[in-house]
């Protein structure tokens, strides 16, 4: 019989076993003026779950810069940050994080990740043009690392492939804090026009409200928050954890969703994640201080014996919540139906009555304020205890400065070349099509990827960036180093940073020591966002990462997105031709904290990160920007993990087609291999035709920025004064073969 | 030493999202299979293998599944043995 089974009674025990706190349960009490059932239960504890209620971020997250010329929708309001880029053109872009999934299913993990971020894309009318994504994992040595590896890059392949939206940058970080527990942040980027952009509001009394897409089944809906003693033990062995992404039914949902906008069908949209039907249904009616009326029993179901509880909890894949225009209701069924989609009508929206009012079969099973479940509205808000860590101090003190002068400084530049972190990451970008839709300009493998803008002369540059060992060290100033790094990787391919959207991966925020990071780690980015003028336009929390040994370094990813004016600044990293000058702009500085050179050659994660001067950061950057709007410059790369002799190396043999060597002079008054392989920010290495190099250094003059002409293009080398003189075939062997030849150990898994 | 041959099939745990399973049902019911009402994918394996025993084969046989041929996350399986009488082998 359907929805017959005995719910249990709800009491504080059952809420505690839910996740909620003593006084959340109160707090639920209070809001509706009575005791939740046990339906209602399980909608506030997964809607006050850190997951949808950010409830110990939120009062950071307010303070960071939201606010530029070209925001059209702030953080927080819509399912994406949107930026105006002209032309009646906006872009969506965010970052979300899908960590846990991937930990247990990678493959499903990282493809429901991809799935749920294109949704939030358009869902807001916006048509993907680009995925992005940011990977973490464990070492390569260790064989389960292996397998999460090649699960995740595959599943993010596979769903990306088939939706059809070209991969195209991005990042893999190797480190032992990451095992158990690795870190896949995926991001996505789309275009709409100005008039077909669509909110994630419901309003107008008795407007129509559709579920589209797939059926709803019982996928994730979590064992911890399912207190499930009282149900059967076939109901529990029915209840699969695991999402399976259908990238072929969002492809349908993605055609239908920008034909309802495109037709004016539709008052709102937004996509189903997290707590499916409950989380979109309060989020919009909350947003249009609304209510709704939705008929449970009219979702189409995967599975018959289904529960109000679980149907309202379930995080099925590929589905929208669509309120319609009134009158447009055929056509949203007729777009559908043509795109071989559900639509079933399942409720209306009340204006006047501001309750969320579930129906099972004519019963009335759920009836609370709908802003009583959201951020903003009744979901709780915690400040939290916060402790500097000793290890900082500890750290931040060793001498580095004692540690032993490799003999043989060749084969120390080899040696980082081959470390996974830096060595070419082909074999991961390899399995995704970055060229679908024939946009992009500048594939992966660069510093950061262009696509273009068709119908404009416009282009869009985009990175993910952070480096969590700067941030481990000093999370103030590592945060801010990777939003300067990420604004940096976007200038040298001839963008202007514009908004980054951030994905902030830590690990218990009730451990003062992670809230202190996260704390340290938000005014770092609000410093850094707020003096480059790139605002935050959303992203997502991720906590409770941890490890069997401990948290995972706490990793706030950046996703910065830049505009190019003309499509024709697109530039890459690598030499172009022989006899071009090379120029390091920006200044080396005796430092080597919390360098790759560190972590290879010494074996330490230590010292403290490179100082970072966020007035020479800018300068910098304007400088290139505008060298490379002249037309000055054949490349741009920026300097970072191993230093300038890495960046050196990598400009050389980048063009694996095409490898230049270069002869370069590297004077420091300081240690050579500080000189070589510290990680000083702010520096570029630029090659341009000598004839450029007048205008160069009036520009530079002009922003005050150090330049240097440091060498020249050519060869079949790369000679780095007395110290470095390999061969660009000793540098292709290691660069290129490092990650597929650990790979290759894969019969035994 | 003996040879036995394994069946063995994979197929996703109930309840888990089948796409292909789906897709299939769908193209059915197009082709006016209006009876059909739902398809579960699944995959089928042989394995020949040498084992002192049949109880030896299982053994092998359950920890090939566990270890490579099923995803113990979203599905499930089971399997038959059977002797490859010699002669047949020949």
């Amino acid at each position: 019989m359907k929805g017959t089974m005995q719910e249990p009674e709800v009491t504080l025990e059952l809420a505690r076993q839910h996740g909620l706190s003593e006084e959340e349960y109160e707090q639920i009490q209070k809001l509706i003026g009575r005791k939740p059932n046990y339906t209602e239960l399980g909608m506030f504890s997964v809607m006050w779950s850190e997951h949808c209620s950010y409830k110990n971020s939120i009062l950071l997250l307010k303070t960071l810069p939201k606010d530029g010329e070209y925001v059209l929708a702030k953080a927080g309001e819509e399912n994406a940050g949107l930026v105006d880029i002209g032309d009646g053109l906006a872009v969506a872009f965010k970052i979300e994080s899908h960590n846990h999934p991937s930990a247990v299913e990678p493959y499903q993990g990282a493809a429901t990740g991809v799935g749920g971020i294109l949704r939030d894309i358009f869902s807001m009318g916006a048509r993907p043009v680009a995925a992005l994504n940011s990977l973490r994992f464990g070492s390569l040595d260790d064989p389960h690392v292996r397998y999460l590896f090649r699960g995740v890059v595959h599943g993010i392949g596979d769903y990306g492939n088939c939706f059809g939206v070209p991969t195209v940058a991005g990042e893999v970080y190797f480190d032992p804090s990451y095992r158990g527990n690795p870190l896949v942040n995926a991001m996505a980027v789309g275009i709409v026009k100005h008039d077909r952009i669509v909110r994630a509001v419901a309003r107008g009394e008795g407007a129509r409200v559709f579920l589209i897409g797939s059926s709803t089944g019982r996928d994730g809906i979590h064992g911890a928050t399912f207190a499930s003693e009282d149900l059967s033990e076939e109901s529990e062995a029915k209840r699969p954890q695991v999402q399976v992404g259908d990238p072929f039914t969002e492809k349908l949902l993605l055609e239908a969703t920008l034909e309802m906008a495109k037709e004016d069908c539709v008052i709102g949209i937004q996509d189903m994640g997290a707590a499916g039907i409950t989380c979109s249904t309060s989020e919009m009616s909350a947003a249009g201080h609304a209510g709704m009326v939705i008929e449970l029993d009219k979702v189409p179901l995967r599975e018959a014996d289904m529960i109000p509880y679980e149907i309202l909890l379930s995080e099925s894949q590929e589905r929208m919540l669509v309120v319609a225009k009134p009158g447009k209701e055929e056509k949203i069924k007729q777009i559908c139906e043509k795109w071989d989609l559900h639509a079933a009508e399942i409720g209306k929206v009340t204006e006047r009555n501001q309750q969320l009012q579930v129906f099972w079969h004519g019963k009335k099973v759920v009836d609370i304020p709908a802003d009583s479940l959201v951020v903003g509205g009744g979901a709780p808000q915690y400040e939290r205890e916060s402790r500097r860590p000793e290890y900082i101090e500890r750290l931040h003190g060793e001498d580095l400065r004692a540690l032993p002068h490799p003999l043989d400084l060749a084969d120390t530049l080899l040696k980082l070349l081959e470390s996974p972190n830096i060595a070419n990451k082909s074999w991961v970008y390899h399995q995704y099509d970055h060229t679908v839709r024939t946009n992009t300009v500048v594939a992966p493998g660069a510093d950061a990827a262009v696509i273009r803008i068709k119908g404009t002369k416009k282009g869009l540059a985009m990175k993910t960036d952070c480096n969590s060992r700067y941030v481990y060290l000093n999370p103030r100033r590592g945060t801010a180093i990777a939003v300067a790094e990420s604004a940096r990787n976007v200038v040298c391919a001839g963008g202007e940073p514009v908004a980054i959207t951030n994905c902030l991966n830590f690990g218990n925020p009730y451990n003062p020591e992670i809230y202190w990071q996260f704390k340290e780690a938000i005014a770092g980015m609000r410093e850094a966002c707020s003096y480059l003028g790139t605002p935050v336009t959303g992203g997502n929390v991720s906590f409770y990462n941890e490890n069997p040994d401990g948290a995972i370094h706490p990793t706030p990813t950046i996703g910065m997105l830049g505009i190019l004016e003309d499509i024709n600044h697109a530039t890459t990293a690598w030499f172009k031709q022989e006899g071009d000058l090379i120029v390091l702009l920006g200044r080396n500085l005796e430092e080597v904290g919390g360098s790759e050179y560190l972590a290879v050659i010494h074996g330490k994660v230590s010292g403290d990160c490179p100082q970072l001067d966020l007035q020479r950061e800018l300068q910098v950057q304007t400088a290139c920007l505008k060298a490379i709007r002249e037309g000055l410059v054949q490349s741009a790369h920026d300097v970072a993990d191993g230093g300038v002799a890495v960046a050196l190396a990598e400009s050389c043999i980048m063009n694996r087609e095409r490898p230049l060597g270069a002869s370069v002079e590297l004077t420091g008054y300081f240690r050579a291999d500080f000189c070589l392989f510290g990680e000083s920010q702010s520096q570029i290495v630029l090659s341009l035709k000598g004839a450029h190099l007048p205008r160069l250094t009036e520009i530079c003059n002009e922003y005050n920025v150090a330049m240097r002409v440091i060498g020249e293009v050519g060869g079949e080398r790369l000679r780095i004064g007395e110290l470095v003189d390999v061969s660009l075939q000793d540098m292709m062997d290691r660069y290129y073969n490092a990650i597929p030849e650990k790979m290759r150990i894969v019969a035994i898994e | 030493m003996p040879i036995f041959k394994a069946r063995i099939q994979v197929r996703l745990k109930a309840g888990i999202l089948d796409p292909q399973g789906q897709t299939i049902a769908h193209a059915l019911q197009s082709l006016g299979f209006a009876q059909v009402q739902s398809v579960r994918t699944g995959k089928l394996m042989e394995l020949e293998l040498t084992a002192e025993n049949r109880e030896m084969a299982e053994d092998i046989v359950k920890r090939a599944c566990d270890k490579l041929l099923a995803n113990p996350v979203t599905e499930e399986y089971s399997f038959e043995i059977e002797d490859v009488e010699e002669d047949v082998a020949v």
